[in-house]
């Protein structure tokens, strides 16, 4: 009897250890609401590429990676539920999909020492890691995005954008609002005239936008949209007959979901991008061997292969190896977030990497140090392909005007270093 | 048997005339308050504060402020959120503006504020009645929310238009910022949530709940007896936005600690915290409570039960959660028109003549 319950206990210490020693990725998705359509891919993507982890790696460095789902709804109310539910389980990074969590987790995750990587979106200052130590938003940001966008346009018209009409399309909100300082500062410097055209959310109503936009006649439209907001814009745009090579749209306006429903009249609408888009890379196979075949996609299986698919893989490849990297300086399997954290901040992705991993070509090779969260803000420029279907890609990877960037930078973290009382590091 | 008035002698008008008059219920209102006050701030961690305390609790004034406004004196109200924001960019501009004054005040007189704004917005509840206030105010819902995200002034002229909570204190203890303790942001608003209901209470009971009961009744009537639609109507506006400022003061500052006005104070909001009181009862200050609890705990109770417990995909699980909570609500409108007070009411009926009820 003894050696039963002895038995017992020791099986239930063994059955216990592993669920102990794991990896805690927590997902803040959203697959409801007004921004599902964009937030479905990511998540699968995301989710995707930790099980390929799992499946044919067991997990990173020997540790399985637990990935936690959380349905935020794109809600700033229940992001909070989800971070608060998913803080006790030992999640190692938060990666919410939305400026605006984001902006409510930079404090509190700040606070209880957990990393937060907003790839690509939420706060573009949180660049600098002089003042946000928690928070690493490479491979690019908002207002590298906007100069990029800025700088192809001046390649198109023989190096200058004097006297031409830009106008911004955007979502009313954080997230939509965070390139103006930046265009209102490349307009000085490049003698462009910007305007400004609001679009609230959820943005199904943007009738009186394009119509403004079919009296002034701008030369190019830029746009900051997400969800329903981007296949609404496209199809506004298409109305009006609007040249679409002149329309642009930034990485989150640029998936195959947004440009479907208008059909051939989104031929020739152009996006950024920060990674390449389609499938034709050797990490698929593996995936479809270890993942699909296997019966393991994530949700509905169908979204492989497409932009913000490929984004979601971006996430966790970028996310593995930070976690990689804090296990080997460290040297142990099981890391704390605090771990995490140097990992990320000492993070090199360089192109050898990245064909190791099966992307080659991928993504632009990342650079992480202690006063740069931000990555070399790199990023290409795509364009619709509606016969197709499919992105091409037209441009290399365009460097963002560091000049002016670096400056705007500089002015809002270390206004908000001021407000919130913090000490700048890296000294 | 326990909840009965079989002798529970009164002796003077003081004692009939008080809030609790039956003793178990009283003792109840007492032991709940001693839960609340002395044993929930020892045992409760973050997740409970922010996902379940916190958002219940600064529903439930924001309900009280509407209830008085819609139940007690019948001016249909749809800017609730408009009002809400108003709460909190007037705390916010407050704890920048002056960041030595304690938090307390800021968000009391984030309250004054909105209360001088609902007023100017009850102004047309003079002339206009019933749906036609209710558009009126909807226009006060859009004129706010456009207002705080054309200004730049309201958000201190931040990049991004979202306003953030800085740290501030009360007595040396953090009440906003990230580093609160989760017994101090939960004990501040329970203490104010306390101070609502206790005032709300009162003066339902009072003159001025009563005149604000004669105008929604029949407002003619109520003018012939002598009570004046212009007072009536504009201190039930006041009175009501004070309530539903200190709610948004705290929802921002508290609760979220970062907001942007389109998506925190939309028109959703309003419809939300109208639901709260229709479902809770019209009328009731109980019923602001059980209708804050109904809305804000029944989806996360789902959610953790559909996909902590029994592990269903988070999609599925979101979409599940809307049927069932709209199914819920068409059913208990169904059963009881009058909404989570009134059953109570009536359980309490029933109680009272237990073991013979009739």
């Amino acid at each position: 009897m003894k050696f039963k319950l002895a038995a017992l206990a020791l099986g239930a210490v063994m059955a216990a250890a592993p669920a102990l020693a794991e990896l805690v990725v927590p997902s803040l998705s959203y697959r409801t609401g007004p921004y599902a359509a964009n937030g479905i891919p990511f998540a699968d993507g995301y989710h995707d590429y930790f099980k390929l982890l799992n499946a044919r790696d067991g997990g990173i460095g020997g540790e399985m990676v637990r990935v936690i789902e959380c349905e935020t709804g794109y809600n700033t109310e229940k992001g909070v539920e989800c971070y608060e539910s998913t803080k006790g389980e030992g999640s190692l990074v938060y990666a919410p999909l939305s400026t605006g969590i984001t902006y409510q987790l930079i404090p509190k995750a700040s606070a209880d020492g957990i990393p937060v990587h907003s790839m690509g979106y939420g706060r573009t200052s949180a660049k600098n890691g002089e003042v946000f130590e928690w928070v690493f938003n490479y491979p690019a940001n908002y207002w590298d995005g906007a100069s990029i966008a800025v700088k192809h346009l001046i390649d198109e018209n023989g190096g200058s954008l004097e006297g031409k009409k830009i106008a911004l399309v955007y979502h009313n909100s954080a997230y939509g609002k965070e390139p103006i300082r930046t265009l209102e500062e490349l307009s000085a410097k490049h003698g462009f005239e910007l305007a400004l055209l609001p679009v609230d959310h959820p943005g199904q109503e943007q009738k009186s936008q394009w119509l403004q936009i079919r009296r002034d006649r701008p030369d190019y439209v830029l746009m900051w949209g997400w969800g329903v907001m981007n296949q609404v814009a496209i199809q506004e745009a298409s109305n009006i007959r609007f040249p679409m090579e002149n329309f642009i749209g930034i990485w989150w306006s640029g998936s195959e979901n947004d440009v479907m429903p208008v059909g051939a009249g989104a031929e020739g609408y152009k996006a950024l991008n920060m990674h390449l888009p389609g499938d034709d890379f050797p990490l698929y196979d593996e995936l479809k061997t270890h993942v699909y075949d296997a019966g393991n996609a994530t949700g509905a299986g169908d979204q492989t292969g497409s932009v913000l698919y490929n984004r979601g893989l971006y996430n966790a490849l970028i996310i593995s190896e930070g976690i990689r990297k804090a296990q080997e300086i460290h040297g142990v399997t099981d890391i704390t977030p605090a771990q995490l954290r140097d990992g990320f901040e000492q993070l090199t992705i360089s192109e050898e990497r990245m064909t190791e991993l099966g992307l080659p070509n991928f993504g632009p090779a990342i650079e992480a140090s202690c006063e740069n969260h931000g990555g070399q803000g790199l990023g290409i420029v795509q364009q619709w392909n509606a016969a197709d279907q499919s992105w091409v890609q037209i441009t290399d990877y365009i460097e963002s005007d560091k000049e002016v960037i670096n400056a705007l930078v500089q002015e809002d973290s270390l206004a908000y270093a001021q407000e919130s009382g913090i000490e700048l590091r890296c000294q | 048997m326990l909840y009965r008035e079989a002798g529970d002698f009164k002796t003077s008008y003081k004692d009939d005339a008080q809030t609790f008059p039956i003793k178990f219920d009283r003792y109840r209102y007492y032991a709940v308050l001693l839960v609340g006050l002395a044993v929930v701030p020892f045992v409760i961690n973050d997740y409970w504060v922010n996902a379940i305390f916190l958002p219940f609790l600064i529903y439930s004034i924001a309900a009280i402020g509407l209830n008085i406004l819609v139940g007690y004196c019948g001016q249909v109200s749809l800017g609730t959120g408009g009002f809400m924001a108003v709460g909190a960019y007037g705390c916010y501009k407050l704890m920048t503006a002056f960041p030595e004054v304690n938090i307390l005040f800021h968000v009391i007189a984030a309250g004054g504020i909105t209360a001088i704004v609902g007023v100017l917005f009850g102004l047309p509840s003079l002339r206009i009645k019933g749906f036609y206030l209710a558009v009126a105010t909807l226009a006060a819902q859009f004129f706010l929310v456009w207002l705080f995200n054309r200004v730049p002034w309201f958000y201190n002229y931040s990049a991004s238009g979202q306003i953030s909570a800085p740290e501030r204190t009360l007595l040396g203890v953090n009440i906003t910022g990230p580093n609160t303790e989760a017994w101090a942001s939960y004990l501040f608003c329970l203490v104010l949530v306390f101070f609502c209901a206790w005032v709300a209470r009162n003066l339902t009971r009072g003159s001025v709940g009563r005149r604000w009961m004669a105008i929604r009744d029949m407002d003619i009537a109520a003018e012939i007896i002598g009570v004046n639609p212009l007072t009536a109507k504009l201190s039930a506006f006041a009175v009501s936005s004070f309530f539903v400022g200190i709610s948004g003061a705290l929802f921002f500052s508290v609760y979220l600690g970062a907001v942007e006005v389109g998506e925190a104070f939309g028109i959703q909001k309003s419809f939300l915290v109208l639901f709260m009181i229709i479902i809770g009862g019209l009328g009731s200050i109980f019923g602001s409570f059980a209708g804050a609890a109904f809305m804000v705990l029944m989806p996360v109770l789902l959610k953790n039960t559909l996909v902590g417990t029994l592990g269903w995909p988070t999609d599925l699980a979101a979409h599940i959660e809307f049927m069932i909570v709209g199914g819920l609500i068409v059913t208990f409108l169904i059963a009881e028109p009058h909404g989570l007070a009134q059953l109570w009411r009536l359980t309490k009926e029933k109680l009272r003549l237990w073991p013979f009820p009739y």
